[in-house]
């Protein structure tokens, strides 16, 4: 019985956590048209800016919105003057994205070294809870609200502005959003950054319970990937269930079937692809 | 002479090696309805897709009200004041009716005729769906839609990409007198119609298309009187 319920809220925090990292990814997708595989490399940048940001000040909340505004801003600058140049280039965008992910992981190394780098969690919430009787890591729950109020927050911004409206019109259908005047090229940066920004704070969110290491950006951006093709690109519905799905999957299938943790992973996408190409809620086929 | 409301002069655009449009010249004056006419594959939509900027043109100049807009991004084309109802209506399908209305939204300078509420006004069932997904929509309601995006933003000249297509006959009664209004109000308009009854009740001028090459161009009195070119140029048999 504790081993299900504490499996249980470890898939939670998880998939909050996935939430943070893949919410930009299927925007990015779904507007775009790209994969982005520079996303895991922002989520490790964000991890690592938030262990030197902790040195300065020694406040997680404050560490998390600078690894989002110092990455969000990067990830502005990368659309705007790299990205931008390869215009209607999808192929050459994604190598692109993938190459910057390698310098990054490279410049994390050289910047932050090799060893892996603790981040600690806030004093207060280290005092576990007692949920069901059980001991639980209070600092992962909250990691689940902050995801959960992040994609509230997101929502409003897709569904009640019309901000949201115009990039959803350009999910839709791209060149009809320009033909009506929609300022496709400002969506790209607006959403690249957003994106960005939020596997920034989501590094360092992350932090306590994953820590900074390289290869973080490897382990995570293949989980990103399973997300959004099970949700469905573009879909922020679809990035949140899918998040959740994923981290149900891995969780208990590392705990269960530690050989097979991968397999189980990619099997529910496998199916996903072979039955609704699209993702659970997805229009645009991955 | 009043400067024209759009002018082609010389269009010429390719689809990657096929050459589909043979510099093609016509000028649209303000306040009047120009119908595009033509047989499936003549260039029409193509026309249209040059103007709005989906395929630029490989050369020649097309200008609105005297300005050039011929290499610029659909986007900025859109602001300067054209307005596009696609063929096949392309609304956001996922978006509400209202949403697709107020993405597309643009006021102008010399004066705002078109919002939501006069959107509204003339497309009561619009109003009445407001919260719907436009993709839930009837046929005629999502031309209605795209009809009342495109007016959203103001344009100074309004493409009309067959907007019967697909209809009920009750719905093409009711589209012309919708273009007929609009005309009634100042709009400039080039239709593209396969419908040609349609378009040469709604027309002023008439240009017609062969294989990506204008073959007339001139009243809608010279073609309504002449059995000839419309059996060369747009009947089937």
């Amino acid at each position: 019985m504790q081993f299900w319920v504490i499996q249980t809220l470890n898939s939670l925090a998880l998939g909050g956590l996935l939430f943070l990292l893949s919410a930009g990814f299927s925007l990015i997708f779904g507007l775009m048209r790209i994969a982005n595989l520079t996303h895991g490399a922002f989520f490790m940048l964000g991890t690592y800016i938030g262990v030197s940001a902790l040195r300065v000040f020694p406040n997680l909340w404050l560490a998390a919105l600078a690894g989002a505004v110092v990455v969000g801003l990067f990830g502005a600058l990368l659309e705007r003057f790299v990205l931008r140049s390869l215009g209607g280039n999808a192929l050459g965008q994604v190598l692109l994205t993938l190459g910057v992910a390698f310098i990054i992981s490279d410049l994390c190394l050289i910047v932050w070294g090799g060893d892996p780098i603790p981040v600690q969690t806030p004093d207060y919430l280290r005092k576990p809870m007692l949920i069901a009787g059980l001991p639980f890591p209070t600092y992962r729950l909250v990691v689940v609200v902050i995801a959960l109020v992040t994609a509230l927050l997101l929502w409003l911004l897709m569904e009640r502005t019309r901000l949201g409206a115009m990039i959803r019109a350009g999910v839709d259908d791209m060149q009809m959003a320009r033909a009506v005047g929609i300022p496709v090229s400002k969506l790209f940066t607006i959403v690249f950054c957003l994106g960005a920004a939020l596997a920034g704070a989501g590094g360092v969110i992350g932090g306590p319970i994953l820590s900074a290491y390289p290869g973080l950006d490897a382990d995570m951006l293949p989980l990103a990937l399973i997300v959004v093709i099970l949700g469905g690109v573009g879909s922020l519905v679809g990035a949140l269930v899918g998040s959740f799905i994923v981290g149900f999957v891995y969780t208990f299938g590392t705990a269960l079937l530690p050989d097979l943790a991968y397999v189980i992973l990619f099997l529910p996408m496998i199916f996903v692809i072979a039955f609704k190409p699209t993702g659970l809620f997805g229009k645009v086929s991955a | 002479m009043a400067t024209e409301a759009l002018s082609l002069k010389g269009v010429n655009a390719l689809y990657g090696e096929s050459h589909v449009l043979h510099g093609v010249s016509f000028a649209l004056q303000p306040g009047r309805i120009l119908a595009l006419l033509g047989r499936n594959g003549a260039g029409k939509t193509t026309c249209m897709n040059t103007v709005v900027g989906f395929l630029p043109a490989r050369d020649g100049d097309i200008r609105l009200f005297g300005e050039s807009i011929a290499r610029l991004p659909p986007e900025a084309i859109a602001r300067k004041g054209i307005g596009l109802v696609p063929q096949g209506r392309r609304v956001f399908a996922s978006l509400t009716v209202r949403e697709n209305l107020i993405v597309a939204a643009r006021s102008r300078k010399d004066g705002t005729r078109w919002a939501l509420e006069p959107v509204f006004e003339i497309f009561p069932r619009l109003k009445e769906r407001h919260a719907q997904a436009a993709g839930s929509l009837s046929g005629g309601e999502q031309q209605m839609l795209a009809i009342g995006r495109a007016l959203m933003g103001n344009p100074s000249v309004l493409l009309m990409d067959e907007p019967s297509e697909g209809l009920a006959p009750q719905l093409v009664a009711e589209v012309g007198r919708i273009i007929a209004r609009l005309k009634s109000e100042g709009q400039s308009i080039v239709l593209v119609e396969q419908n040609v009854k349609l378009a040469l009740e709604l027309a002023d001028d008439v240009v017609l298309l062969n294989t990506g090459r204008v073959v007339f161009a001139g009243g809608v009195d010279a073609v309504r009187d002449d059995q000839a070119l419309i059996t060369q140029h747009l009947g089937v048999f």
